[in-house]
């Protein structure tokens, strides 16, 4: 009894991570297309810079959350308007270029000094609470909470409001979207810098949980794009839908098999996806099966 | 009429006929011409050996040939096939860890256990690759980057396979001598193969398989299949590498995954030129060294080819080697008219 | 020649989401016969080809060819048999010269085992085989056109190029894909000629055709289509003649029905 509360609601605590990290990546790629190899370093940056911001400056832990998260999507952006534009509609050369600004990136943080300092940021909701048996800390808490809220702020902002309309006009249709007038490239910078700004959001509310560390931009991005394939290059619904179906299962083999298998879980997901459904579980891709 | 005029004629014009494959020589002057390039390429690589002074540059030279296979490799895939491979790490790893097993645990030498680890890990790559061969290339692209990170990751966390130790105490090659022909010779071997396969009849299937799959697939031929045959190829050629390296260390180890493998063999074939061939070949030439001069810098050398790399795709430069063809064929003298 | 039909197309149905693309369409083809497919745009002929051919899964329905079901076989198993197709935007191997296009076919399983158009027994040089391909189908043997690389082919040739592929298969039925779209009128008059002697050499045709005049001259039965669903079969001018082909081309000219919604 005890093991299934625990499964249960440490299962939804890393689903709804998943889901923030992967997110911002869907949100990327179903909006302009463009596979963002840069999500890890992203996510890295932003720790980086809000402990920067708290230790180095001084500020208040909010205002440097808050900023840092600000930064990355101006850097979201920046990259998008300065390179990827420019090898927009090339799927390839989008991959390599990002991949490779993801790497100077990361190791260049490496160099400079973040390998092995335990780097940390303070949690932001001390204490433990207690459901049922399980102990679980306020930091987990406020991710999940945060989490669901993510997604119903993206629900209600893609349905609702003007620029969240645009935007899901162009993931559905870049061409109509033109026609009626949605400038694409604007769009599309809108974008990167939410899904730069959602990297960070995630971030912030994971990194707390352990130490900052340049590994995990690449195990993030790994993460996000295996939850990416299995739920649907595309869709948005698909990645919270995928998140959870990895997550719990990263869950379960932690519990029956130990920590060490959450990488084996991602690469099989992405393989069993790309073996028996490639488009994924929402995929809008369905051409992948059928090529016309 | 008596003034006698000059103008510019190129180098060529005896020697080109209708067509880009047949040439017409009419002189030994003509034929150094056409292959002069080749012949300093290879006398050139076969010399460099004997003109490095000492171990650590024969060394260097060594790891740019392994590089060179890599780099020759991801140009074949890429520019011949369609498939972008970013993890050619995945290749060295396992060609590495192969030999490595093969020569730790059953005691086979290294001339033996490369061959078998090259073509082995051709199959076995070819075999993990095999889900995303029939879709797009993009995934091609995720799938490859991501099994050199995974890979890492999975041996470091399952402590399988020597963990991050790593497997000590291979062999090393017969001889010195052996360890630095061996993989020029390799070199020269892939270069001048691939470039004679992608003009042959299955060469044309794979560069078909590039342009429009789908009219391959309308003419009666499984797509897969020989997508298939070019991965068994390339990745056969990368794990070649990675066995030759495993023995030059005399050492097998995770860093075999390293991102140095994934990304340069990318710098460099972007540098020299896609697509040529040799381009590929005189990008590591260029980039390896200025790598080991790196070495000091940590992994700041890694966010150089990144940043390299990005250059060069956004600038969408040609790359040294096709520019150079394309002058070498333009270059012209006077001639009296 | 005997009287089973040599493709029989039943009930194949196609949605791709909410649009019901083909709607229970079923004829046949006999042996020999040039059978062509009009209909306005977007009544779904492409998407029967690419249904028929293995290009795209059917929801529901079967394909049988030569009395065996190729329902859901893959595109190149339904090439394998000699069921070949070209296609409407024409994509050659741009990389590569002309005859050189056509080694590729000529490479395939199929090809190995028939011999190749004219090959008979056992291939020789590709390269020799495809020139002689080319040559058939209307390119200048001794002219520099077989060496050029596709890239630069004008469309006439490239149409032909793609009808060449088709014939290194040494196949039983060719399906063209609007291959008179974007000819002119003299490259148009060269084609027919080619069709019909296809047509003698035994080789069944399934054209999907907008240039209704130039298809009515090669086309032994046609088959009208609108809005995926079978309107009309028959000859050409039992076809043109039907009261549902015009109004699924020209409009309904019912005038009460539009003075009722007025």
């Amino acid at each position: 009894m005890e093991a299934t509360m625990d499964i249960l609601i440490y299962g939804l605590v890393n689903s709804t991570a998943l889901a923030l990290i992967a997110l911002g990546f869907a949100l990327v790629y179903g909006i302009s297309r463009i596979p963002n190899f840069a999500h890890g370093a992203l996510y890295v940056i932003t720790g980086f810079f809000v402990w920067s911001l708290l230790r180095g400056a001084g500020l208040n832990y909010f205002v440097s959350i808050v900023l840092g998260m600000v930064i990355t999507g101006i850097i979201g952006a920046l990259m998008y308007q300065f390179i990827l534009i420019r090898v927009r509609g090339m799927a390839i050369s989008e991959i390599i270029a990002s991949y490779a600004i993801g790497l100077a990136i990361l190791e260049g943080l490496r160099w400079w000094g973040f390998k092995g300092m335990s780097n940390t940021l303070p949690v932001f909701w001390e204490g433990t609470i207690m459901i049922g048996d399980v102990p679980i800390d306020m930091q987990r808490i406020l991710v999940v909470v945060i989490g669901v809220a993510v997604v119903a702020f993206l629900w209600v902002f893609t349905h609702f409001t003007r620029i969240g309309l645009a935007l899901r006009g162009m993931a559905q249709d870049e061409r109509a979207a033109l026609m009626l007038g949605i400038d694409s490239d604007l769009m599309a910078l809108v974008a990167m810098a939410f899904g730069a700004m959602l990297a960070g959001l995630a971030a912030v509310l994971l990194l707390p949980l352990g130490n900052i560390v340049v590994e995990k931009g690449y195990n993030v991005l790994i993460q996000a794009i295996a939850v990416c394939i299995v739920g649907g290059l595309g869709s948005w619904m698909g990645a919270v839908l995928a998140s959870f179906l990895i997550g719990f299962a990263q869950i379960l083999t932690t519990v029956y098999l130990g920590a060490h298998y959450q990488m084996v879980v991602a690469l099989l997901a992405i393989i069993l996806t790309l073996i028996l459904r490639p488009s994924g579980l929402f995929g809008r891709q369905k051409e992948l099966e059928e090529r016309v | 009429m008596n003034m006698e005029q000059r103008r510019k004629e190129r180098l060529d014009r005896g020697i080109k006929v209708r067509t880009d494959s047949i040439y017409a020589l009419m002189s030994v002057r003509e034929l150094a011409y056409l292959t002069l390039p080749r012949f300093v390429l290879i006398v050139g690589m076969l010399v460099l050996p004997l003109a490095m002074p000492g171990m650590y540059w024969q060394r260097v030279v060594s790891i740019v040939c392994i590089y060179a296979i890599l780099a020759l490799s991801f140009d074949f895939l890429a520019h011949f096939v369609g498939l972008v491979s970013l993890g050619g790490a995945f290749f060295i790893g396992v060609g590495g860890y192969i030999t490595a097993i093969l020569n730790t645990s059953f005691g086979m030498p290294p001339l033996l256990s490369v061959p078998i680890a090259a073509v082995a890990g051709g199959l076995i790559c070819t075999v993990l690759l095999l889900p995303c061969l029939p879709l797009r290339g993009v995934y091609f692209a995720i799938v490859t980057l991501m099994y050199p990170l995974a890979m890492g990751r999975i041996i470091e966390a399952l402590d399988i396979l020597g963990g991050t130790d790593g497997i000590m105490g291979l062999e090393s090659f017969p001889n010195r001598w052996v360890e630095q022909y061996l993989v020029i010779v390799m070199v020269l071997v892939f270069l001048f193969g691939l470039r004679r396969l992608v003009n042959q009849d299955i060469g044309l299937v794979f560069r078909a398989v590039k342009d429009n799959d789908q009219a391959v697939k309308a003419s009666g031929m499984s797509i897969t299949f020989y997508k298939a045959i070019a991965v068994f190829i390339a990745s056969g050629m990368g794990c070649l590498g990675g066995a030759c390296l495993v023995h030059i260390y005399m050492w097998s180890g995770i860093s075999l995954f390293a991102l140095d493998f994934s990304i340069l063999p990318i710098a460099a074939t972007v540098i020299g030129g896609a697509g040529t061939l040799v381009g590929p070949v005189l990008g590591c030439f260029i980039l390896v060294p200025i790598s080991e001069l790196l070495r000091a810098f940590g992994t700041l050398r890694i966010v150089f080819y990144s940043l390299i790399l990005v250059g060069f795709i956004v600038v969408r430069s040609e790359g040294i080697m096709v520019y150079g063809q394309r002058k070498y064929h333009q270059f012209q003298r006077w001639v009296k008219v | 020649m005997s009287d089973e039909p040599i493709l029989q197309v039943i009930e194949v149905t196609k949605t791709f989401g909410g649009i019901l693309a083909l709607n229970r369409v079923s004829f046949d083809v006999a042996e020999g016969e040039i059978l062509g497919i009009i209909g306005p745009n977007g009544s779904g002929k492409t998407t029967v080809v690419n249904c028929i051919t293995g290009f795209i899964r059917m929801s529901s329905g079967k394909v049988i060819f030569q009395g065996k079901d190729i329902s859901g076989k893959p595109p190149h198993k339904i090439a394998d048999r000699g069921l070949t197709r070209t296609f409407q935007i024409m994509r050659p191997y741009y990389s590569l010269a002309a005859y050189k296009n056509l080694v590729i076919p000529l490479f395939s399983p199929r090809a190995k085992r028939t011999g190749g158009w004219r090959g008979g027994g056992k291939l020789g040089d590709r390269d020799t085989v495809g020139i002689d391909i080319l040559e058939e189908i209307g390119f200048e043997r001794d002219s520099y056109v077989p060496y050029k690389l596709a890239s630069t082919l004008p469309t006439g040739y490239l149409k032909r190029l793609e009808l060449a592929r088709c014939l290194a298969l040494k196949p039983e039925v060719i399906i063209c894909d609007e291959i008179f779209s974007g000819l002119s009128m003299s490259e148009i008059a060269s084609m027919v000629p080619l069709i019909e002697r296809l047509q003698m050499d035994g080789i069944t045709l399934v054209m999907i055709e907008h240039r209704l005049r130039e298809l009515f001259r090669v086309a032994n039965r046609v088959m009208v289509l609108n809005f995926g669903e079978k309107i009309a079969e028959g000859s050409p001018d039992e076809v043109m003649a039907s009261e549902k082909v015009k109004e699924a081309y020209f409009g309904s000219e019912d005038v009460e029905e539009v003075m009722n919604h007025a």
